[in-house]
């Protein structure tokens, strides 16, 4: 029991050193991984000023942009990893190794959580200086419980996402490409979900972000708590449930989507 | 005729790549999602700020530039990764240079699905603008949006060439460099808003690249009144006159990268190099 933990703690640490070190291995990603979410942010900060919006609303696309960097991450290299594995070879190995797939999941959330954060905070650090927004939360803990909800929930959502592209082949890079701006709609990066309405926007609310990101924007700006959808503690709540909820989903469809890829001979099969 | 044999070929291959993973269906409903979930962000951006009048020039400014520019994202993004694809997944690209073709002409038709599939979406996206937000179309200016138009085209793909050929050079960038390029594009070019909104030292930026010309042209023609105040004075063939210079700038150094950068990797051996991440 010991050493079973043991090697899983070190396969953990396995997986997710690689997307650490990994993390500053390419300057060319780096910067654009940046520059891609900060190009983004800006026009949309310009739309706002085209259209004559409050200042606020620079604050709203500068906290999106920086989400962005972390749905951009659960998108590409969690949900759609197990293919990229099984093109290049290495999903197998993580099958036979004497480890539980969830370890693997969790090193490539953790490493990943970490890549991210370093290009969200320079997203924030750049957007804050050039265009010369002020974000102070009313309060820090809340801050810190609301945005930790949000990432486990949204890296549960990523496992449990990873191990339904399991099953996937060419296609995984079209659904990730197709996911990819659907979400930025219905989480509300760049406007608030409040204008939705209540139906629509509690549908929205299955995507962690979506409350994360009304949350972060009620204790950053006075707009955020204007346009608020739901109040914070509802939303604690919600993002709490929805943590626990997918990283149980992620460990079931994981089991299920390995056994019928053994069933349908899919789990080394490539370029397909 | 052999140049237009190569264009045809990489066209069809370019195709069975872009869509064959999928049913036709499928496929139709997954090239015209993301286009209209790209435009719905800037719609409800509007609304919340704007209320829900749709009916004005501004919104239609926007909602027109986006979706235009949908080419210019698309055919950047389809090219960009052509070398690598060819190169490293599929490990073709030493029978393409081995082949008696111009490879120019090539990376021209694996544009082609690009356009034909930006095409059906554009149309889909105008259509539910009209339809659904309201959207006012006023073709006035219809001559200099029919003359604008394939030029815009023949900027963005000879750009996308470009881009593609600079990632003989590099290791796996493409993507990165032309989703990166696509997005420096429609900040600076005034895709969803009039440039004048930009910092002031952008703005010779903007009127550097067809791409700001073009938007402008297309939606002067479909518009009933101009929204930039840049080009307010601007007559119609002024417009019409500089997109053309931009265009055939383009175009010319598009030849020239091409050309300087399959030069070089053939001589430090990169036209079959493998960079396996």
């Amino acid at each position: 029991m010991k050493t079973e933990l043991k090697t899983n703690l070190r396969a953990i640490w396995g997986r997710a050193y690689v997307r650490i070190v990994g993390a500053q291995r390419e300057p060319s990603w780096i910067l654009f991984e940046i520059m891609m979410p900060l190009l983004a942010v800006a026009t949309y900060v310009f739309v706002y000023r085209a259209l004559g919006a409050p200042k606020e609303f620079t604050g709203f696309v500068i906290l999106g942009g920086i989400m962005t960097a972390y749905w951009l991450n659960v998108l590409w290299s969690m949900a759609s990893q197990f293919y990229w594995e099984k093109e290049t070879g290495n999903l197998e190995l993580y099958l036979i190794a004497p480890i539980s797939r969830m370890s693997i999941l969790l090193g490539m959330a953790l490493g990943g959580l970490f890549m991210s954060t370093t290009r969200a905070a320079v997203i924030l650090v750049g957007g804050i200086y050039l265009f010369d927004v002020t974000m102070i939360p009313t309060s820090w803990p809340l801050l810190v419980l609301v945005f930790l909800l949000c990432m486990v929930a949204l890296y549960g959502l990523g496992m449990l996402a990873s191990s339904v592209f399991l099953m996937f082949g060419r296609d995984a890079w079209q659904i990730s490409t197709l996911l990819q701006e659907p979400i930025y709609v219905f989480s509300g990066f760049y406007f608030p979900i409040k204008s939705f309405g209540f139906s629509l926007g509690m549908m929205a609310s299955l995507i962690p972000l979506t409350l994360g990101i009304d949350a972060m924007r009620q204790l950053f700006f006075e707009a955020g708590r204007t346009h608020a959808f739901l109040p914070i503690g509802w939303e604690i709540l919600i993002l709490a449930v929805l943590s626990v909820l997918f990283l149980w989903l992620a460990n079931k469809a994981l089991l299920k989507m390995e056994n019928l890829g053994k069933k349908e001979g899919r789990l080394t099969l490539r370029w397909q | 005729m052999d140049l237009w044999r190569t264009i045809k070929t990489a066209g069809w291959l370019g195709w069975q790549i872009e869509a064959n993973w999928a049913e036709p269906f499928t496929f139709i409903a997954y090239a015209i999602t993301r286009p209209i979930f790209s435009t719905l962000i800037l719609v409800l951006m509007y609304k919340v700020v704007a209320g829900g009048q749709t009916s004005t020039a501004l919104f239609a400014y926007i909602y027109l530039g986006n979706a235009f520019f949908m080419y210019t994202a698309n055919v950047l993004a389809g090219v960009g990764i052509v070398i690598h694809e060819d190169r490293e997944r599929y490990e073709m690209l030493k029978y393409i240079y081995l082949a008696p073709i111009v490879t120019y002409f090539y990376m021209l038709g694996r544009c082609i699905p690009k356009l034909a599939i930006t095409t059906l979406a554009v149309l889909v996206t105008v259509v539910m603008g009209v339809w659904i937000f309201d959207l006012k179309l006023a073709f006035g200016h219809w001559p200099l949006m029919i003359l604008s138009f394939p030029l815009g085209i023949i900027a963005t793909i000879a750009l996308g060439i470009a881009l593609a050929s600079l990632t003989l050079l590099t290791a796996r960038h493409g993507f990165f460099m032309t989703e990166g390029t696509a997005g420096v594009f429609y900040l600076v070019s005034g895709a969803v808003f009039p440039i004048e909104v930009l910092p002031n030292w952008l703005e010779p930026v903007s009127l550097a690249f067809p791409i700001t010309y073009w938007l402008e042209g297309l939606r002067r023609g479909m518009m009933a009144e101009p929204v930039s105040k840049v080009f307010a004075g601007w007559s119609d063939e002024k417009l019409l006159l500089i997109l053309t210079v931009t265009t055939v700038l383009s175009v010319v150094l598009s030849v020239l990268i091409n050309r300087g950068i399959e030069y070089i990797a053939r001589k430090q051996g990169k036209l079959d190099q493998v960079f396996n991440y």
